[in-house]
């Protein structure tokens, strides 16, 4: 059994209103449109592991990232951290503790870091946020220097600019200065989609070195298959806003079983197969403004019945995971 | 038996920027060939001189780049250091041009069909509805639903694939006997890669052009490539067969390369890790460029610079790990 999960993920909803303005609705009569990035989604994720969520862009993983750090509100759902329950964000004080233990990854360590700022500030402002590491100047100093060192950069590099780092020796600032809260949680938002591959090999390597060292949990979100296999425990497919497909350790690649975890792994170019052409996807993902109704992978699916297009599919247990898919249920595939 | 020259020639090729600070050499002494129908992969990372290579030879260096030394030679005839009006005769007409982003490669404000008749028809003597009937035509084969009733759409009608698919089809409007990708994956999602990659092909393929395949991405090079160039700093580190290159790697950079790569299929505890980063053009070390991060790095390495040397039959490598495997007529220096 699965002992108590660190962060906990239940019926997330996100919607934003991208209705026409209220004049416009008025006077051309529309009526109100609803994007529903995130639409019902669940999982645990266990401490000191890496649970991953893979898709194609717009299916919502970003967005369930920030709705848990709170920079997105929730329109529905529960979250809890740590056996508390974090869904009520109003009161500021109460969660500020919290807030410490949550820290975020982004994809770009070019628009992520301020460019006026020394690294020094740039790792330190957690410090001086959250008011870690005493209130004296040497102390923080000291505590840069060992949070950029445990990044693989050197305490001199404090001094310098952001502009006078790679991509790979940026993103290894914002590693440190979500490390200098000291936090249990990282969300990573495709950390290494920016990087060129050995770089990537390279803060692949670190992240999980300081998962390790400091038992931290990574919530990874990436469209990478091949980095998420490598670096995860458990596994998420989302599709359009909504969880297809959750499994543990290498049973999403060894025996997938939602249709569209299939056909995406399909479509990964492999260095084992030179010269092959793969099966292509059919179809673009759908609009999340006027998604397809009951299932929505339907008009790619090749698997599709009536029933798919009418009735929306729920997670159920299969071995390590769960499956969203009328066909796996009814044992059509 | 004829001797048949290569359909792109690139020997020795030398491209400088002149800054304030000096001179940059952004690719220095590469010899590329391309032969018939067939494609060739030019992978590397950020900075490794690709793109710069894709754009000399359709000649749209960035400014102030310029080719310094060496020869670009399209069926046999020299193409670099033609004046504009010349290059503009051959790029669309005889080399086709794909870049990376779709949507700038389009303008917002012409209709799909207007930008297809307009391309057609510079290049090629055809009546305005002919033109249109090509461009129809082309439309359909990259696969474009319903072309007859969404041809007359702007751009921004399309989605990111769609768009992909309609530059494929501009680039191949006017026959051209080799089109240049540069990266035209890198923007889409990993399902619509793999149509592109396959459209790109199939067309390729049925159209009888060559393609220089430019990619950070050595699973796309897997895929479509027949044979591959890996390029380091502006120079060439390896060419040969993609096979060879990818299961036989002989540079210590291309190995390290391919192990860097996660895999989908195997699960590695740790990842193989080049050292460092790739050195910026202002800062290029003596001897071989690749030296500092190299794990079989030797004195010669550091102060004489690797010449090109066969391995194998059709694969080269710049490395002196290299050098006396190599058959002593095809080194470089006596």
């Amino acid at each position: 059994m699965m002992d108590a999960p660190l962060v906990a993920v239940t019926g997330l909803k996100r919607y934003f209103d991208v209705s026409a303005p209220w004049l416009s609705r008025l006077l051309e009569r529309k009526s109100r449109r609803l994007l529903k990035a995130v639409d019902g989604v669940s999982f645990r994720v266990a401490r000191g592991q890496t649970f991953s969520l893979v898709g194609e862009s717009g299916c919502g993983k970003s967005t369930v990232a920030k709705c848990i750090l709170g920079l997105h509100g929730m329109t529905e759902g529960t979250l809890t951290f740590d056996g508390r329950e974090i869904t009520d964000t109003a009161s500021r004080a109460a969660m500020a503790p919290i807030r410490r233990r949550l820290q975020m990854i982004f994809q770009d360590p070019y628009a992520s870091l301020n460019p006026r700022w020394k690294v020094r500030s740039i790792v330190a402002e957690p410090l001086r946020a959250f008011r870690q590491g005493g209130q004296s100047g040497g102390g923080v100093r000291a505590q840069v220097g060992d949070l950029l060192r445990s990044v693989g950069l050197t305490p001199a590099d404090a001094d310098r600019y952001p502009h006078e780092f790679s991509g790979g020796q940026r993103q290894r600032i914002s590693i440190a200065r979500a490390l200098a809260a000291r936090p249990d949680f990282i969300a990573c938002d495709e950390p290494t989609s920016a990087l060129d591959v050995s770089v990537q090999a390279q803060i692949l390597n670190l992240m999980r070195d300081l998962q390790r060292e400091f038992q931290l949990t990574y919530l990874l979100i990436s469209h990478n298959l091949a980095v998420v296999r490598h670096m995860s425990d458990s596994i998420g497919v989302m599709y359009l806003g909504r969880l297809v497909e959750v499994r543990h350790g290498d049973a999403l690649f060894t025996d997938p079983r939602h249709p569209y975890t299939q056909m995406l792994l399909h479509t990964i170019p492999s260095l084992d197969v030179i010269g092959q052409q793969r099966t292509p996807l059919a179809g673009e993902v759908p609009s999340p403004i006027n998604p397809p109704t009951g299932c929505h992978f339907h008009p790619r699916c090749p698997h599709v019945n009536a029933r798919c297009r009418e009735e929306s599919p729920v997670l159920r247990a299969v071995p390590a995971g769960e499956v969203a898919c009328h066909a796996v249920q009814e044992g059509r595939i | 038996m004829v001797h048949q020259p290569p359909l792109l020639e690139i020997r020795n090729l030398r491209v400088e920027f002149p800054t304030r600070r000096g001179t940059l050499v952004a690719i220095d002494d590469v010899s590329l060939q391309i032969g018939e129908g067939e494609v060739l992969g030019v992978v590397g990372e950020s900075g490794a001189g690709k793109s710069i290579t894709g754009a000399a030879v359709i000649g749209l260096l960035p400014e102030p780049g310029r080719i310094a030394g060496g020869e670009i030679r399209l069926n046999g005839r020299r193409i670099d250091g033609l004046p504009e009006e010349a290059l503009r005769r051959i790029r669309g007409k005889e080399v086709g041009a794909i870049f990376q982003d779709p949507l700038t490669s389009l303008n917002p404000l012409y209709s799909i069909a207007a930008q297809l008749v307009e391309t057609i028809r510079t290049h090629l003597d055809l009546r305005p509805q002919d033109a249109r009937r090509r461009a129809l035509d082309l439309l359909k084969e990259v696969g474009i639903p319903a072309a007859e009733d969404r041809m007359d759409g702007y751009p921004h009608e399309f989605s990111g694939g769609m768009r992909q698919r309609i530059v494929i089809a501009l680039a191949l409007a006017a026959h051209p006997k080799l089109v240049i990708a540069d990266e035209p994956t890198t923007a889409l999602d990993v399902s619509i890669q793999a149509q592109i990659i396959a459209v790109l092909k199939r067309l390729c393929r049925d159209h009888h052009a060559s393609v220089m395949l430019i990619t950070h991405d050595m699973g796309v090079i897997a895929e479509a490539a027949d044979r591959v160039a890996v390029m380091y700093a502006g120079r060439l580190a390896e060419t040969g067969p993609v096979a060879d290159v990818i299961r036989r790697a002989q540079h210590p950079y291309t190995h390290g390369l391919m192990g860097s790569i996660p895999q989908l299929t195997a699960r590695t505890d740790r990842l193989v890790q080049i050292e460092g980063a790739m050195p910026r053009l202002t800062e290029l070390p003596a001897g071989c460029a690749f030296h500092p991060r190299c794990p079989r790095a030797m004195d010669r390495c550091r102060a004489d610079r690797p010449p090109v040397v066969s391995a194998a039959t059709g694969h080269q490598v710049a490395c002196w790990l290299f050098e006396d495997a190599a058959a002593p007529a095809e080194r470089r220096d006596g």
